[in-house]
Formats: C-alpha cells, sequence, structure tokens
C-alpha cells in the first residue's frame, strides 16, 4: 500500500458524488507521490448512487472525472460492505499479477435525499421482496437481533450502549470525524428510539464521505524505486443468508466468523496478535458481536471488553480508533475503505489517536445484517 | 414515488407463497425455509418438497419501527417481528392488533391477511400475512 486520502465526513451540501471521489483519489494520489498515469485501474465501492443520486456506471464516471478514461474501472457493490468488498477486489487485481498499480476508493453522497428515502435505500441491503416488504426499516431489523441478544444472555441495554460512548470518546480528536465530540452514556440512552429498543445515539449516522488508497505489486515499487511501508497481510470475504428468517444464531454473524477465520490464516497469525482494529459498529449492538465473532470474547460478553476498557488505546485490543461507525461516520460504500486508510495510518505512526508500535491492523466490514463480511488485515513491511 | 419501482408483475408473482405461506422443507437436513428455494441454504441439498406452512407460532423478536421507509410512513409506528412457526420455520412480519407495550417475546401469535403498501396514489395495494395474538 503506497498511501491514502479521505473527505471530511459530514454534510456537504456544495459536493458531489463524483467532488468527493475525485477529493479523496486526489489525495491519495499526493500521498504516494504518483502520478494519474500511474494508475491502471480503479474500483469504486459504494452502495447506493443508482438510488440516492440516479446515477450508475460509476466506473466511466469516475474515470472520466478523474481525466484517465481509458483505464479499467468499475463499481463494486456489496450494500454496507462495498468498502471492504471493493478493498477485496482491488487486491484481488494486484495479486493476480493483471495490473500493478490500482486506485481503490469508496464512496457515498446521502445527504441528497430526505431520511425516509435513505431509510428505503438502506434496507435494500436485505431482501426485497420478503424482509423490506414487512416495513422492516434497516435499523429495526439490527434491533431485534439486539433484544434478542440481551433476552439470550441477560445483558443490559446500558452496557451494550457503552459502544456509543467509546467511539465518541476517540472521534473527539478525529479532523475527518462526523461527530468530533464526546456523549454521556446517560445522553445515549435518553435519546430518540429509532427502533425499539435501538436510540438515536446507538446508531451510525448519515453522511456523505469519500476515501481512496493506491495499492500497487512488489514489482511496481521496486521499478520505482518505493519502499511501501505498509503491506495487505490478508483479504477474505464470505457471505451468509441474506435474511435473519434463515440464520440459526441471530447473535452471531458467521460470515465474521468464517472471513476472520480465513484472513487469520492467510495472514498467518493469531486474534492476539492483532495490534489494532476497526469493526463496523453500525449500531452499538454490532460492534459488541463483531468483538466475540473477531475471536476477542466468549459469546456474550463482548460488552465486558468495552466496560472493562480493553478495547481503549493503550489495552488489550485497541479499537475504532478513528470513532467507529457511530461517530467517525459511515458513508455507506466508502466506510470499509475510510477503515483500511485508519489501519495503515495506525502502522504507519501518524494515527489521531496512535497506538505504539503497531505492527497488525484489522479491519471489518460488514453489509446488511451480516450477509456479507469482508475481514482486511495489514502489516508494516519488515 | 411510494415503492422504489412500482410493479404489477413483482407482486403478482409472489401472491401465492405471500397469501398462503408456502415454504420448503428440505427432504436431506429437514431444514425448513420461507419463501421456497430451488436449494437448502443451511446444507445445499437440491432435493426440496414445497409445503404450507404452519398459520401459528411464537414471537422471537421484535421491534417497533418509528423511522420508516417512505412507503410506510403513515402507518408509523409498527411493529415488525421474528416469528418462529410452529414447525421451526422463521418468517419476519408485522404484528396487528396489538399495541407495542403489549408485545412480549416468546408470546403466540396467529397468521391474518392484511394491507402492507400501495404503490402510490394510482398503483397497486400490496397484500400479505401479518400475526396477531389469537382469537380462534
Amino acid at each position: 500500500m503506497l498511501g491514502g486520502g479521505v473527505t471530511k465526513i459530514g454534510e456537504h451540501w456544495s459536493k458531489s458524488l463524483r467532488d468527493l471521489f475525485v477529493e479523496a483519489a486526489f489525495k491519495a494520489l499526493e500521498d504516494s507521490n504518483l502520478e494519474l498515469k500511474n494508475i491502471e485501474a480503479i474500483y469504486i465501492g459504494n452502495m447506493s448512487s443508482g438510488e440516492l443520486q440516479g446515477q450508475e456506471h460509476l466506473g466511466s464516471l469516475m474515470a472520466t472525472w478523474l481525466g484517465i478514461p481509458g483505464v479499467a474501472a468499475v463499481k463494486v457493490e456489496a450494500a454496507c460492505a462495498s468498502g471492504g468488498a471493493v478493498f477485496h477486489q482491488a487486491y484481488l487485481a494486484v495479486a493476480s499479477g493483471l495490473y500493478d498499480c490500482v486506485l481503490v476508493g469508496g464512496v457515498e453522497k446521502m445527504t441528497d435525499a430526505v431520511v425516509h428515502d435513505v431509510t428505503a435505500a438502506l434496507v435494500m441491503a436485505d431482501d426485497a421482496e420478503y424482509t423490506a416488504f414487512t416495513g422492516a426499516s434497516f435499523v429495526g431489523l439490527n434491533a431485534i437481533v439486539y433484544r434478542y441478544y440481551m433476552e439470550k444472555y441477560h445483558v443490559k441495554q446500558e452496557d451494550i450502549a457503552l459502544f456509543s460512548v467509546h467511539d465518541h470518546k476517540y472521534a473527539s480528536n478525529n479532523p475527518y470525524a462526523q461527530y468530533p465530540f464526546q456523549v454521556t452514556l446517560e445522553k445515549v440512552l435518553s435519546s430518540p428510539l429509532v427502533a425499539d429498543p435501538i436510540r438515536l445515539l446507538e446508531c451510525s449516522p448519515i453522511g456523505d464521505g469519500a476515501a481512496a488508497l493506491i495499492l500497487c505489486s512488489e514489482k511496481f515499487a521496486r521499478e520505482n524505486g518505493i519502499r511501501p511501508g505498509v503491506e495487505v497481510a490478508a483479504s477474505a470475504l464470505a457471505t451468509d443468508t441474506i435474511s435473519l428468517m434463515d440464520r440459526e444464531d441471530l447473535t452471531t454473524l458467521t460470515a465474521t466468523v468464517k472471513a476472520a477465520r480465513k484472513a487469520y490464516k492467510m495472514a498467518r497469525i493469531e486474534p492476539q496478535d492483532v495490534d489494532v482494529m476497526e469493526v463496523h459498529d453500525a449500531f452499538t449492538i454490532l460492534g459488541v458481536i463483531h468483538l466475540e465473532d473477531l475471536g476477542f470474547a466468549e459469546k456474550g460478553s463482548g460488552w465486558k471488553l468495552v466496560k472493562e476498557g480493553e478495547i481503549e488505546k493503550d489495552a488489550k485490543i485497541p479499537t475504532n480508533l478513528s470513532g467507529g461507525l457511530k461517530a467517525r461516520g459511515h458513508p455507506v460504500g466508502a466506510t470499509g475503505v475510510y477503515q483500511v486508510y485508519e489501519i495503515y495510518q495506525q502502522l504507519t505512526g501518524i494515527a489521531p489517536n496512535q497506538v505504539e508500535k503497531a505492527e497488525i491492523g484489522l479491519a471489518q466490514s460488514v453489509g446488511g445484517v451480516g450477509g456479507t463480511v469482508v475481514v482486511n488485515i495489514l502489516q508494516r513491511v519488515r | 414515488m411510494m415503492v422504489s419501482t412500482p410493479s404489477v408483475p413483482r407482486v403478482w408473482r409472489e401472491r401465492i407463497i405471500k397469501y398462503r405461506l408456502i415454504g420448503s422443507r428440505c427432504t436431506n437436513c429437514g431444514k425448513i425455509s420461507y419463501p421456497p428455494r430451488k436449494a437448502c441454504p443451511r446444507c445445499g441439498s437440491v432435493n426440496l418438497e414445497k409445503i404450507s406452512l404452519p398459520k401459528r407460532g411464537k414471537v422471537l423478536s421484535y421491534t417497533v419501527i418509528r423511522a420508516p421507509p417512505r412507503a410506510y410512513l403513515k402507518y408509523s409506528p409498527y411493529i415488525v417481528a421474528l416469528i418462529e412457526l410452529e414447525n421451526g420455520a422463521k418468517i419476519l412480519a408485522q404484528l396487528t392488533d396489538v399495541e407495542p407495550e403489549e408485545v412480549k417475546s416468546g408470546m403466540i401469535v396467529e397468521a391474518v391477511f392484511r394491507r402492507y403498501r400501495e404503490q402510490g396514489e394510482d398503483g397497486i395495494i400490496e397484500y400479505g400475512i401479518k400475526f396477531r395474538p389469537p382469537i380462534t
């Protein structure tokens, strides 16, 4: 990995989908000391440009707007995991030997639409005919998991909602976070209900943003006299049934378990070797479940890691030091790329909340209620 | 626009499955799925038979939708539940004829035919199965 760049996440009224992507792409090129002519292919992660902007065909669009029509360029979509999935595809493109230098980015422009239309777009992550048909929102589906988890493991909401407080704490000094301020547990628990039991301050927000990275082959680095500081150690993607109706256990995302197992094996590491990670906590309950499914806690006890301070910056498994989806923000198709960029920052020593001597970092990207999960692992080049 | 892409045939072709609760049973592993499949989501077997699903079950978990997608705005708030039918199949559906504060996980419910949404002012009305506390 040669470098990356991101836009601040927020309500970018004056910037379009293409403006955001181009901004992040130029930042990534500058950070990598490369020029547009070095780019052989562009991979663009995005979920809802069709629904929210009436725009598809992002490959050609972004190639045109970057001034390099002619290169290979394609959009990759896997709902909320589009960012993780696009990184997976870009990695495959370089690892296969077909391309030596690619631009991989993600972009989502959510504030062009009003909230009820964004809600309709997001639930397209699940089965349109049999899940969205019921009127369930995406928040609602996660709320069903949340209530089931609390009742199965006898866990209190106040212990799960702590994940939001954690995220906001670290977002408060992240310059590109959407909500760089702290919140109290009391404030989270007294915020309005969105889909019972999920409250507003337990939900990742609606926002606009783009992130981009440059990946190259060892050959490209050698021929251009570049010594990259960070390499991709693993990239694994797994799916699960798209709907909760087919799940045996509502409290485990088996796609996380499968993708993580593959990624750990590919990187030749164990969970305890991970120095820092970014997990896809679209809702507080998901943050807790991910800690379990990624191998850091027993089922039903992920919340204890949060409560006992084990996911803090200097603790056992530093998690979401960017502010996570809750407070860094969640411009859907860009989020997985932001996460990988944040791990890149950690491994190169430039993160806002820097973990000392971080060598290995993990980013987990989740689509739907776990219908797709991507686990990407980076490591510092020794 | 009330539904993303208004369509008559899309609703028509699913009517038997949705109105009569048709599922499938895997003759290899026994998994029962709703809606019916060509391949079992648990074991991958293609030996499946269509079955009519039981019309009673219990609430596994539920939520109250307070910020709905546009097509459901006028019904808000409403309850969506994951229901385990008497033969173990799971189905997501709205609960009706019950207030949110009366719902409990584990409560017994029965199927009832109800309206779900409309495809705008001029479009068709989409119906389906909701569940309510048993009165029969």
